[in-house]
């Protein structure tokens, strides 16, 4: 079950986040746990569109066996990213920010994955377990 | 447009965010607040964050800067009500929120503020 959601504008970043609560709450994740998910999202669908020039996210109910999680995959069809070590780091922005959009996302999930390539996009895969 | 209120007690500015902000939206907070504070006069500003569930590092950054604006403006801000869990994704996300000052209640900042105020005497 995959929820698609378009990120092409700010409020969509906030619609994005809306989602994720809902689908956290359905999940029954802690208060702590909600509030990591949907932060690393804000900073991961705002990178879609600031950096990727807009995507879209897609929000999925997992479920391995032993226990049920939320992954949360945003993708945009932009610039991609040349180095990805370097955008890893923190501080590092190319737009005037934190620089702790996509390291920030990886230490507030559980898992965390990322595929860019230059041309083409960027996708970055992140998981919370319940 | 729809903006954040912004109330002026006295010689205090209150601002209570009570709606999940788009970035636009929090721009215009950061610009409102700083014309606010020009324009009144005012060296105390409470931003009341309580209603927030999640501060991500946009908005983190908004609010270390109209901290940092204010203090330029010669005001102090006082982020109050910030929830636990929000505090907790901050520190692990990576914000420290530097020169950013906290409070648990308006009440508390308030008392800051006018500790503040009184310590600094009579200059501004």
């Amino acid at each position: 079950m995959a929820e698609v959601l378009p990120v092409g504008s700010p409020e969509h970043v906030v619609i994005v986040r809306q989602a994720v609560r809902q689908r956290a709450t359905d999940l029954g994740f802690s208060l702590v746990d909600q509030t990591k998910i949907i932060t690393a999202a804000s900073e991961l669908a705002r990178n879609a569109l600031q950096h990727g020039g807009g995507g879209r996210a897609l929000i999925e109910i997992i479920n391995d066996g032993a226990r049920r999680g939320l992954r949360l995959t945003f993708e945009d069809t932009g610039p991609g990213i040349a180095d990805i070590a370097l955008a890893m780091r923190d501080g590092y922005s190319t737009n005037g920010g934190l620089g702790l959009g996509l390291s920030g996302a990886k230490r507030l999930s559980n898992e965390f994955a990322i595929v860019s390539v230059p041309g083409e996009g960027t996708r970055v895969v992140i998981t919370r377990w319940k | 447009m729809d903006r954040i209120p912004i109330l002026k007690m006295g010689p205090y500015l209150l601002v209570s965010i009570q709606v999940d902000m788009h970035d636009r939206l929090a721009m215009q907070l950061q610009d409102d607040l700083t014309s606010r504070i020009a324009a009144t006069g005012s060296r105390a500003v409470l931003i009341d964050i309580s209603s927030l569930d999640t501060v991500d590092s946009f908005m983190g950054r908004m609010l270390g800067n109209i901290a940092a604006m204010s203090r330029v403006l010669d005001a102090e801000t006082v982020l109050v009500g910030m929830q636990p869990a929000v505090a907790i994704t901050l520190v692990e996300l990576g914000m420290t929120l530097p020169g950013v000052r906290t409070a648990l209640s308006v009440e508390k900042g308030m008392e800051m503020l006018a500790a503040s105020l009184r310590d600094a005497g009579g200059h501004g």
